[in-house]
């Protein structure tokens, strides 16, 4: 059975914020709300600097889920944490529930008025009609009933950020480490890519090449 | 006079008493069940006439294998290399 998960690899994170932009723009997502974002640490600090790039990791036992009061989220088929906005009163206590500030809250009013929740839907939409304007207004493109992928991950220009099924990406994954330089000195290229053919030797002496 | 006087204490001790009780005070949250309107799966919807994706309608196993498929060429070892 698929379970749909993102993995972000921070060795090839290069902070573009390519992954925001399209997210943004495939979902048409309001000024304000940021279904996906960045992260950066050591900023600046050679060998140190890490980026990752953070949206709903669609948890297996979703805090958000558990906190809701009108019980407005659901688990696809496909393991993703989807939310029903005609049922959102828009509380945020799911957005204080969540490690990883997925849930959005856009403007709606004056004084900071909340409005219904908004976040990644992992672009399979919601609980509308597949494909319809309905579903691409209140939650965007619905990607997965097109046979296609988040955005986000697939236009991931240094393929940092994988998303599919989790066996899937994991495989992908640790094909990756295993052809990664080893050490914590090596950083930079080598580590990042690896060598092109299997077996060869990662580049040594680390630095950004 | 007396017994409304009588029932008033008694009424009083009932209520004072009341307060010695030793009710439970851990709240025991039930899990919640989903109140919205149902979702249809992604593999109940025919492939774009358009797009290169191709499953049966309805058919989880083969839209599974087309999104893995897709989810493969994730991986530039095997797209470029072809390895």
């Amino acid at each position: 059975m698929a379970r749909m998960k993102f993995l972000c690899d921070a060795e090839r994170c290069i902070e573009c914020n390519g992954c925001v932009t399209a997210c943004k723009n495939e979902n048409d997502v309001p000024w304000g709300v940021n279904r996906r974002r960045v992260v950066t640490v050591n900023d600046g600090v050679m060998g140190a600097e890490k980026s990752i790039s953070v949206a709903c990791m669609h948890c297996s036992d979703a805090p958000c889920m558990a906190v809701c009061p009108v019980d407005c989220f659901y688990h696809t088929s496909d393991g993703v944490v989807l939310h029903d906005k005609d049922l959102c009163i828009g509380c945020g206590y799911c957005f204080y529930a969540c490690p990883f500030g997925a849930p959005q809250f856009p403007q709606a009013g004056a004084f900071g008025m909340r409005g219904k929740m908004d976040k990644c839907t992992f672009c399979s939409g919601g609980p509308e009609p597949d494909r319809s304007e309905a579903e691409f207004k209140k939650y965007g493109r619905n990607r997965l009933a097109e046979g296609k992928l988040p955005l986000c991950a697939e236009m991931c220009s240094t393929k940092a950020l994988l998303g599919g099924d989790g066996d899937v990406i994991a495989d992908i994954y640790r094909e990756r480490v295993t052809r990664r330089g080893k050490g914590s000195e090596v950083w930079g290229w080598g580590t990042a890519y690896g060598p092109g053919k299997e077996g060869a030797k990662p580049a040594t002496g680390g630095g950004k090449s | 006079m007396r017994p409304v006087l009588i029932a008033a204490l008694l009424a009083a001790a009932g209520l004072v008493l009341g307060g010695c009780g030793e009710a439970e005070q851990v709240v025991v949250y039930k899990q919640g069940k989903y109140q919205g309107k149902p979702d249809t799966p992604p593999w109940d919807n025919a492939p774009l006439a358009y797009g290169d994706a191709k499953w049966k309608k309805g058919d989880k196993a083969s839209w599974e294998d087309e999104v893995n498929t897709r989810t493969r060429s994730q991986n530039e070892y095997r797209r470029i290399y072809n390895q």
